[in-house]
């Protein structure tokens, strides 16, 4: 007879069996991270408190959250699925399409956001452009971050059905009730603190995986040789040298694509614009401290791809069975998405495969918490407190933060069971989402770099490069053939049709808003102190020791990317 | 800095640790003694063992580094 309660088993198909210890380790986890908001109530009394830490993180443990609120566990498992049916092409999506973007942010852009004292993105965006830029970009923000969190709390759910035969219910209410409850009772303190504990458990519990898989084959020589005999044609192990062209390689994108779509305008786009991810650097405690956190999150993004690409890849090597795409998956066959759970149980044993199954929990929950915090710190002070009740204590703005940590979490669980029942919707969701990031970025960088750009240029180049984007997604829709426009080549696939339409949807903002602007009147350059580029004193850093100064570790990650990409090249 | 008292985030990750270092630790040994007869590829590595002694050893440097009271 099992030891196990009745929820966790009542799929009889499933990939994993857990024992004992594996259900202990994963009980243990969520002890700990209630514990830890438990503890973190105390010290969130202030706004301050409860939607920015209290300012006071170290360059370290905001650097760490920045990256693991993006290390979803659909993230895991989505890229690691992407490796095995692209090759290393996918690792492109933790180098050029993060690495430049989190330095550039570091670097150029965070003594803007910090320096400006703003709580959020579209708060940035109110300072520098006014109300309707702000307004826009807020209300964009709030309903997709949730409807996003909602999405991916039904996959999570999903993978957890399909992998250990939980329930759905079960799962959706237990590991959303759990972040609710942490990051109620912390705000972004205790989502930030889990968050760095998640990073830790998301390590140790993947990295297993490489480690024996590459003893299995060999190293790298070996996994090269095993994936060439698997797949008959396709490089599926360079990362640039069959970008030559869109036909030849298994991901039909071409180098522009990936340089300026995913390297440019979609990357930085997500890394300095999302306030999901900025939100957790601004926590930090002091200029030096804000810009280091991207650097160091840059650090480590550039080690993910070692527990996300690399066990896609071994699975190539060496699972037995082919796997096929989530369509094409029957009874007996299995999806690119079951690859990591695949290679988990081949490697992992009790107890291992625990820390396995906690990784993929944390992971989904500290980009839940990620999520919520983001929107409750946007719903409380760029929309209740902007339209709704402008002056009111600070106690007051608090409560209504921790109310809307809830809601947040019940729309989400709301949107999770309109899934469950509309598959369809999670398609035009996440197009949705698309639509924002391209031409945030537009508007955010040209008002902190070109201090001639005026609100109206900024609120009408923003609506621009939405709307644009999108009429290019429906006009994809409607007729597949416009994919050979938008993206250049008939052969383009949707991969590269959604780096072409971040593209043109960025150039269009830009054009939009530089035309605008010159049409209309500037604010004076008293009103642009500490938001733009020419206007603002940044502090020297020539005080400081060379090993003190973030350009001096900005310049060692980027030489060390640079050097990865000419090694897999 | 109102944060001064605050335990460190390091110490809950050691005091988490701890425990599954020695789970996992003594799941690896028990599968040395008593091998099961649905084993993993590479069980003769025992990686359970090795794993759970490197992640209790994380456990243990993080808890006492970073204990309450032992300032940093």
């Amino acid at each position: 007879m099992s030891l196990l309660p009745a929820f966790l088993l009542a799929e009889p198909g499933r990939l994993l069996h857990l024992s004992f210890v594996d259900v202990v380790v994963i009980a243990l986890y969520f002890v700990m991270v209630i514990g830890i908001g438990f503890y973190l109530k105390g010290f969130t009394k202030t706004g301050e408190d409860f939607f920015l830490a209290g300012r006071d993180m170290t360059a370290w443990i905001a650097g760490l959250s920045f990256v693991a609120a993006n290390l979803g566990s659909l993230e895991l498992m989505g890229w690691a699925a992407a490796s095995y049916q692209y090759g290393i092409l996918a690792a492109h999506w933790y180098w050029i399409g993060a690495i430049p973007a989190m330095l550039f942010l570091g670097l150029v852009m965070m003594p803007f956001y910090y320096i400006s004292k703003t709580h959020s993105v579209p708060g940035y965006l109110k300072l520098r452009f006014g109300e309707g830029s702000r307004a826009v970009s807020a209300i964009s923000f709030a309903f997709m971050t949730v409807l996003m969190s909602g999405i991916n709390m039904y996959s999570m759910a999903l993978v957890m059905k399909v992998v250990l035969g939980w329930d759905i219910h079960f799962s959706i209410w237990i590991s959303s009730l759990t972040v609710a409850a942490y990051v109620v009772l912390g705000g972004l303190l205790s989502a930030i603190f889990n968050e760095v504990l998640q990073f830790v458990m998301i390590w140790l519990g993947a990295m297993l995986i490489p480690i024996i898989g590459l003893i299995e084959t060999g190293g790298w020589n070996g996994m090269v040789a095993r994936i060439a005999k698997n797949t008959a044609a396709g490089d599926y192990t360079h990362l640039w040298r069959t970008l030559g062209s869109f036909s030849d390689n298994p991901m039909g994108i071409h180098w522009t694509g990936i340089v300026l779509g995913l390297g440019f305008v979609i990357s930085f786009g997500y890394w300095t614009t999302d306030f999901l991810v900025v939100q957790r650097v601004l926590s930090a405690r002091d200029l030096r401290s804000a810009k280091m956190a991207p650097i160091i999150g840059a650090s480590f993004k550039m080690l993910v791809p070692f527990i996300v690409i690399l066990p896609g890849l071994l699975g190539l090597a060496v699972l037995p069975e082919h796997l096929v795409a989530e369509s094409a998956a029957t009874a007996t066959t299995h999806s690119y998405n079951e690859v990591l759970p695949l290679m988990l149980a081949r490697y992992c044993g009790p107890g291992l495969l625990g820390l396995g199954i906690t990784a993929l929990i944390a992971g989904f929950m500290s980009g839940m918490a990620g999520n919520v915090s983001a929107f409750a710190t946007v719903w409380t002070y760029d929309i209740y407190r902007a339209f709704f009740r402008a002056q009111a204590p600070d106690e007051h703005y608090v409560k209504i933060g921790r109310w809307c940590t809830l809601l947040g979490v019940l729309v989400s669980i709301g949107t999770a069971y309109l899934v469950m029942q509309f598959a369809s919707i999670m398609d035009y969701v996440q197009a949705l989402f698309s639509f924002f990031i391209a031409p945030l970025f537009g508007t955010v960088i040209l008002g902190m770099l070109w201090k001639r750009a005026t609100p109206a240029g900024g609120v009408s180049g923003l609506l621009a490069g939405t709307l644009s984007s999108i009429g290019m997604w429906a006009w994809v829709k409607l007729d597949p053939s416009a994919i050979s426009i938008i993206a250049l080549s008939p052969k383009a696939r949707d991969m590269a049709e959604n780096m072409y339409r971040a593209l043109w949807s960025w150039l269009i903002c830009v054009v939009v808003t530089v035309a605008v602007s010159y049409m209309t009147k500037p604010k004076p350059e008293s009103e642009l102190t500490g938001l733009v580029y020419g206007c603002t004193e940044i502090p020297s850093e020539r005080d400081l020791k060379l090993t003190q100064r973030p350009i001096f570790w900005g310049s060692l990650v980027a030489i060390v990317f640079v050097v990865l990409n000419l090694i897999f090249w | 800095m109102h944060h001064s008292g605050m335990i460190s985030i390091w110490f809950f990750i050691g005091l988490l640790l701890v425990p599954y270092g020695l789970l996992t630790f003594g799941a690896g040994i028990y599968e040395y003694m008593v091998p099961s007869a649905q084993t993993t590829v590479l069980a003769s590595l025992h990686a359970g063992i090795w794993w759970g002694l490197l992640i209790l050893g994380l456990g243990l440097f993080w808890s006492l580094r970073f204990r309450p009271g032992a300032g940093r």
